[in-house]
């Protein structure tokens, strides 16, 4: 199952040439980009890891795509995913955030439904991945 | 694919001519390092007309190194190439990163690596300018850090060609010594431009522009002066050039603000304010003779 979250998800992957531009978009309006990685893509798991830190007062795009394809080489096999954060409010606040890298395969979520007090049901997500084994392991095979 | 290309109109529509009319006529002298550029642009110019008719060949490596001694131009020329290279459209956005080792190179382990490759992402589409970049390596320490930031920089320099042209600067000797224990750096190197020093004339020509830049003339005494000045200032040590020529300048600025305070009661005109006579000139140390070369040496380095 493909997961869908952050800008152009339904869109089929970005091509190198078009994450370039969409940074330089990003760098042309000011705000500081960042790369994050993660082998738990749970929609609620809006912490992913650090790749370095965000990178700040660049002027063109080529220095970051050099930082994701360092990343890449690292955690090919995982979700990567690149944000630019705007501090014109006064403070970082998200403006776009999209994967830029998934692993081949994608086992997706089951869906659980627990029947509690009287008939109400309580659903939860639980990623086939995440569960089966254990963090760095779950899609190198 | 286009079969025919007017040359005219591609010079216009990249303006190359334009800026080198304007290298040509603000800086002087240089002869050498202005040959190279036209040759450097000629060469961009016909890889993009060649582009035009899908005749496509490697990009060709643009890292340069500037040698030449203090006050040649060295740091003006790599703001104009910047400018040149960008009109071009060699490189995307044409600003200038300018270091010195110590932007590079980390005062600890896993300090280097960071800090050189934090310098090389805002370098990207442009140029990096590396000041004196034979400090970068320390023959007499083998642990220094700054070989770890130059193999950062060689991997960059030929993985990253179309993302970021290098130039390197320091004087000649140095430079010389550098590249020899780091022979990977000449070789990625295409472009070595010497810096001759000025002559005469053209330091003259030299202090008259920047006279004018800041709206002050010289009287023709002065003139003759100053041709003196010039030639006394180069036969003593530390003698850096433009740069010596720029702070006698600034010298000669406040012995004439000092001469015109001096008389209280006097009504100036505009003539007045603007004109440097030959006794502001020849107010100068240099002219004592009397002073021995050691004297003169110290109070400099004070100076500077």
């Amino acid at each position: 199952m493909r997961i869908t979250q952050g800008c152009f998800s339904f869109l089929p992957d970005l091509t190198d040439d078009q994450i370039s531009r969409q940074i330089q978009y990003c760098l042309s309006q000011n705000w500081a980009v960042n790369i994050e990685f993660t082998d738990d893509p749970h929609p609620r798991n809006t912490y992913w890891e650090m790749w370095n830190l965000p990178m700040f007062d660049l002027p063109d795009a080529a220095g970051v795509l050099m930082e994701l394809k360092e990343c890449r080489k690292v955690y090919g096999d995982r979700y990567i995913r690149i944000s630019g954060f705007d501090s014109s409010p006064g403070w970082e606040s998200v403006k776009i955030s999209f994967i830029v890298n998934r692993p081949k395969n994608e086992p997706g979520f089951r869906l659980e439904r627990q029947e509690s007090d009287s008939r109400n049901v309580r659903y939860t997500t639980t990623s086939y991945a995440v569960a089966e084994r254990s963090e760095g392991q779950r899609y190198s095979s | 694919m286009q079969e025919q290309v007017n040359l005219r109109e591609e010079l216009e529509a990249v303006g190359i001519g334009e800026i080198l009319k304007q290298l040509d006529q603000e800086l002087i002298g240089l002869k050498p390092v202005k040959t190279r550029i036209q040759e450097i642009a000629s060469l961009l110019l016909v890889e993009r007309i060649r582009k035009k008719m899908e005749l496509t060949s490697e990009i060709p490596t643009l890292h340069m190194s500037f040698t030449g001694n203090p006050g040649t131009g060295k740091t003006t020329v790599a703001l104009r190439m910047a400018d040149i290279l960008h009109r071009l459209g060699y490189v995307r956005r044409g600003h200038v990163v300018s270091v010195t080792r110590d932007e590079l190179v980390g005062q600890y382990i896993g300090h280097t690596a960071p800090k050189t490759k934090e310098i090389l992402k805002k370098a990207m589409g442009g140029v990096l300018f590396i000041d004196e970049a034979y400090y970068l390596h320390r023959p007499d320490n083998e642990r220094d850090y700054g070989q770890e930031a130059i193999e950062i920089l060689l991997q960059v320099m030929e993985s990253q060609r179309e993302d970021l042209v290098v130039i390197l600067a320091g004087y000649a000797d140095r430079m010389e010594r550098f590249f020899s224990s780091n022979p990977g750096f000449r070789s990625r190197i295409a472009h070595h431009i010497d810096f001759p020093d000025y002559t005469n004339e053209e330091l003259l020509a030299i202090a008259e522009v920047m006279l004018r830049h800041m709206n002050y003339k010289f009287t023709s005494d002065a003139r003759d002066a100053f041709v003196r000045y010039i030639a006394l200032r180069k036969a003593q040590p530390l003698f850096s050039n433009a740069r010596s020529i720029r702070n006698a300048l600034d010298r000669i600025r406040l012995r004439q603000a000092n001469r015109l305070v001096a008389d209280e009661d006097a009504i100036l005109s505009v003539d007045d304010v603007q004109s440097v006579v030959a006794s502001d000139v020849l107010a100068s140390r240099v002219f004592e003779t009397s002073q021995p070369a050691v004297v003169e040496q110290l109070t400099d380095k004070r100076r500077r």
